[in-house]
């Protein structure tokens, strides 16, 4: 699995002015932290908070949790210098806030590739994610998704996206239905990853699961997260079952051994399988590995 | 770079360190208050004056309230200061060149 495509159940944010947060968030193993430059950080503190960034990426060691960096929004006069500072210390991606059109993700690819020139750092090694925030973005979610091929993903972000709608949260998650269903359709078209948006009361932690569950059930990739007490929900919901796990380790080692006598179309079990059935069979895997319930040989 | 202003960064959080840094007529000047200075009060201060070596910085007064921040919390705290103190507020170098 190449990073791009890399598992990212769990999304973990974090104020990249405040030290103490950022210094140890692995330990949480999330399976990537959000380095938050825009809404965390007070005007007055950008600078701050992209010192506190550069060195941390520079210097602290996220034992393989990718390191992504929420870049201040592109009608700020701040976004410019959030990428400089994150390719210069090596950020594994970044992700534009508030992105409504493909031009916005070309304006930032054009900035990301200009950075990774000026700091030696090797073209097309910093990824990117848009985050969805606003109608237009969600009508325009297709061509955001086809915008660039550094881009591995898009989320839809909740809070500003009820605002433009007029609308607030509810359980049954019926306000947000038409917009991840609209992004989900787009990603998986694009052949990029989705991410539902954060869940802010830390006091439900029954209602997080349940919106975790219907984020699985929907078909997203994974969740953005406020607090390490989500992640091991998100993993466990997210982990495969025993029997999921013999059925896509069976598929995987049936392609490969059909591929080496040249056959292409096999039955396991009774139901006819092609290799379309391997990507699927390997990210179940892949999602097994991470949640530590399969130490097989693919 | 020159300091012509007094610049503070960084908090009095846990794990945090804030620097306050004033012109200084005559050469640099370090004073450090931190939990661990027994400990680390020299790798605190040579730290710091790495950092403004590496600015280029000649001259300053620099207050050190450490509160157990890794050394590269210290070099970013001390970066972002003297980079106000001198006025500087776009198109950092980072990697630190001299000014």
């Amino acid at each position: 699995m190449t990073e791009k495509r890399r598992l990212r159940r769990t999304m973990m944010f974090l104020n990249a002015q405040r030290p103490g947060l950022i210094k140890d968030a692995y330990i949480y193993r999330p399976d990537s932290v959000m380095f938050d430059l825009e809404d965390a950080v007070a005007e007055n503190q950008k600078d701050a908070a992209r010192f506190s960034l550069y060195h941390a990426l520079l210097n602290v060691d996220y034992c393989g949790v990718e390191r992504i960096v929420r870049i201040n929004g592109l009608d700020t006069p701040y976004w410019k210098e959030d990428i400089r500072a994150s390719v210069a210390g090596g950020a594994d991606g970044i992700r534009i806030p508030k992105c409504e059109y493909a031009q916005d993700v070309k304006l930032v690819d054009a900035a990301i590739e200009a950075a990774e020139n000026e700091f030696s750092r090797v073209k097309g090694s910093t990824l990117l994610m848009s985050a969805i925030e606003s109608p237009r973005g969600v009508l325009n979610a297709l061509s955001i998704c086809e915008a660039s091929e550094r881009l591995f993903g898009v989320a839809i972000s909740g809070a500003d996206f009820r605002k433009c709608m007029q609308t607030a949260y509810t359980k049954s998650g019926v306000e947000m239905a038409a917009a991840r269903g609209n992004i989900l359709l787009a990603a998986r078209s694009a052949g990029v990853q989705c991410f539902d948006t954060v869940f802010t009361n830390l006091d439900d932690m029954e209602g997080f699961t349940e919106e975790v569950v219907m984020n699985k059930q929907m078909g997203f990739d994974g969740k953005s997260v406020i607090s390490p007490r989500q992640i091991k929900i998100v993993h466990d919901v997210f982990a495969p079952s025993e029997k999921e796990i013999r059925e896509a380790e069976k598929i995987v080692r049936t392609v490969r051994e059909n591929a080496d006598k040249g056959v292409g179309v096999f039955t396991i079990d009774g139901k006819m399988l092609d290799i379309a059935f391997v990507p699927g069979a390997e990210r179940t895997l892949a999602l097994a590995r991470a949640s530590g319930l399969y130490e097989g040989e693919f | 770079m020159e300091v012509v202003k007094t610049a503070i960064a960084g908090t009095l959080e846990s794990s945090d360190v804030q620097i306050t840094i004033e012109p200084n007529g005559n050469g640099t000047a370090v004073d450090i208050s931190s939990i661990v200075l027994n400990q680390y009060g020299r790798q605190i201060k040579a730290i710091v004056l790495d950092t403004l070596n590496t600015l280029g910085v000649k001259s300053a007064k620099v207050t050190v309230v450490d509160k157990g921040a890794l050394d590269c919390t210290i070099k970013a705290r001390t970066e972002c200061a003297v980079y106000r103190a001198a006025g500087f507020a776009e198109s950092f170098p980072w990697g630190g060149e001299k000014q």
